[in-house]
């Protein structure tokens, strides 16, 4: 088969596009990194032919590097805190020493605090997330499918959108007490609407072609749904999935800041009134740390998607 | 092609028949000014006629290619037969049914390939099985219509890694999973360069010999339909009337495959180019 296996990189993007238009503009940056998949797979497998080639991976491919690269800067702000402080450049009633906020840790965790603060905090984020996730994929398919559902419901879940964070969190205590319902409600809002949004939006940019494909193969209803269109939206999927978890440890930290006796929110408010800045300084590591954790496990679900779905 | 017979043992082929068949499209009218402020009543929507009074049958087992300029409704009247778009009046009918939705006796090959990218070829080409087929027979035919369009060393690929030309084929091996009592073709090979469309083309008389469906094929080229057709309808526009219909009937002669070289075909390629409104710049 040597007819025309040269295909141009247009022509193949042209063939290989899913339709997968990015979501509204406010999450678009991270989502933008998975419009076109097939084109970052091909640059990657274009670099893997060339190292193959050269009988060698390059540098910016090799684990180690790139371990090591993404240490160097959290090393260097490390050492310039360490400098500043050791040196007197700054008061430590401003900024603490890496050491004092290390002892702080190990003062909270002797106490029993620490564990149970992340414990809690974590507990309370994976269950707004997941029932978040779940009712934004819900709402998100049946609003992408159905052009009937999306002129009835698609304004007012907008308009419920616009309203930002903080704004729910008198109500919720009002209506809900200060017990976990409260925060964990606040935290299925904010994780709900990232997933909705991608949804919804990935599903009305399905190629019709293939839809119509699909259709002209005698595919109907649920099978067409999980042949057709739910693979193509998969990778939007998973990309609005991780903007829920991101935005779930935000609002985790605005309810938990506003009315909690627990979590890591709690720590910064009390630390603040109690003007413990080391213990400030190590809840905010400590949220920046778990983080990037939890999202980097669902990076590693989203890499293996993307292979597999785009 | 023993093989191909031999799982296509059950295929039956069956007539398409068009019954005063007319297709219009609402257009929002675009009103002048003037018009607007006097008459208040003209709607605002309006019709634009596409096909009309297209009358046609089809032989269980012909191959009829539909030509015509771009634009002048063939895909519509193709996507009519396959039940993705339906007749403003009149009828399609396939067998003695009137087409109703899309039909397990026909399979379309559309003029992209519309091949799922996360899929691999050999599974793009399932698609194309009919509803509750055995599983193992299943993919012994797909491995089959795989090798018969000559993919078999492609069969694990994903679509972007096989070239437009691959990429077809495959796509009309989907259409041949179907097992299909009527092929219907849109510019299937329209997207191809030249020498991969000669190519496509002697594979589909291959494939029709073998298993004689009935083919309907929608192109723009005249050389085409007159290498692969028993008949070729020309659609066009009459004067001073919306919406195309048939202007002419040809039935080529010469058994397939035919000399692409022939006096005959020379004549009615002329006759068509003609009728398709093209300058022929013939020498006297």
């Amino acid at each position: 088969m040597s007819d025309n296996d040269q295909l141009t990189n247009s022509e193949q993007v042209r063939r290989g596009a899913v339709g997968v238009v990015p979501p509204a503009a406010e999450y678009a940056t991270p989502a933008a990194t998975r419009v076109r998949p097939d084109v970052a797979a091909r640059s990657e497998a274009s670099d893997r032919r060339v190292d193959s080639a050269r009988g060698r991976r390059p540098l910016t491919r090799r684990t180690w590097f790139v371990i090591v690269g993404g240490s160097i800067l959290p090393i260097l702000i490390l050492v310039g805190w360490q400098l500043s402080t050791s040196l007197g450049l700054v008061p430590v009633s401003q900024l603490p020493s890496p050491a004092m906020v290390w002892n702080a840790g190990i003062d909270l965790i002797q106490r029993g605090l620490l564990g149970q603060y992340m414990a809690i905090s974590l507990q309370r984020v994976l269950i707004g997330f997941a029932i978040g996730a779940v009712l934004g994929i819900i709402l998100g398919a049946v609003v992408g499918l159905s052009r009937l559902a999306d002129i009835l419901v698609a304004p007012t879940l907008g308009a419920i959108r616009a309203v930002p964070s903080l704004a729910w969190i008198p109500l919720l205590i009002l209506w809900l007490k200060i017990g976990e319902e409260s925060k964990i409600t606040l935290i299925v809002i904010g994780a709900f609407f990232p997933v909705y949004t991608t949804i919804s939006a990935a599903l009305r940019h399905v190629d019709r072609n293939l839809v119509e494909a699909g259709r002209a193969f005698g595919l109907r209803g649920v099978k067409l749904f999980t042949t057709i269109q739910l693979p193509a939206v998969l990778p939007s999927v998973i990309s609005g999935l991780r903007l829920a978890l991101a935005q779930s440890w935000l609002f985790l930290v605005a309810a938990e800041l506003i009315a909690s006796s627990m979590g890591l929110g709690f720590l910064l408010i009390d630390s603040q009134n109690n003007g413990r800045i080391d213990r400030i300084f190590l809840a905010i590591i400590l949220l920046a740390v778990i983080g990037k954790l939890t999202d980097a496990l669902v990076g590693v679900l989203e890499r293996w998607v993307n292979k597999r779905w785009a | 092609m023993a093989t191909l017979t031999s799982t296509t043992a059950a295929n039956t082929a069956f007539s398409v028949r068009f019954d005063g068949l007319s297709r219009s499209f609402p257009v929002e009218k675009k009103r002048g000014r003037a018009a607007s402020t006097t008459d208040v009543a003209t709607p605002a929507w309006g019709e634009r006629t596409v096909l009309r009074d297209i009358d046609l049958t089809i032989a269980p087992g012909e191959v009829v290619a539909i030509l015509g300029t771009s634009g002048c409704g063939k895909s519509t009247l193709l996507r009519i037969a396959g039940g993705l778009d339906t007749a403003s009046t009149g009828d399609a009918f396939i067998g003695d049914q009137p087409v109703a939705g899309t039909d397990g006796r026909t399979a379309i090959g559309f003029q992209e390939p519309r091949l799922l990218p996360w899929r691999s070829v050999t599974d793009n080409v399932a698609i194309g099985l009919p509803p509750g087929t055995d599983k193992k027979a299943g993919a012994e035919r797909v491995a089959t219509l795989i090798d018969l369009v000559g993919l078999g060393e492609f069969a694990g690929h994903r679509p972007r890694e096989i070239s437009g030309g691959m990429a077809q084929r495959t796509s009309l091996a989907r259409a041949l999973a179907r097992n299909p009592g009527v092929l219907l073709l849109d510019e299937p090979f329209g997207a191809l360069d030249a020498l991969t469309r000669l190519k496509m083309q002697d594979l589909l008389l291959d494939i029709h010999r073998a298993a004689p469906t009935t083919v309907l094929l929608v192109t723009h080229d005249v050389d085409e339909a007159l290498q692969l057709a028993d008949r070729v309808i020309l659609l066009g526009r009459e004067d001073g009337r919306d919406g195309s219909t048939i202007v002419e009937t040809l039935t080529v002669p010469g058994e397939r495959p035919r000399d692409r070289g022939s006096a005959d075909l020379a004549e009615l390629r002329g006759r068509l180019l003609d009728g398709l409104g093209i300058d022929r710049h013939t020498r006297r």
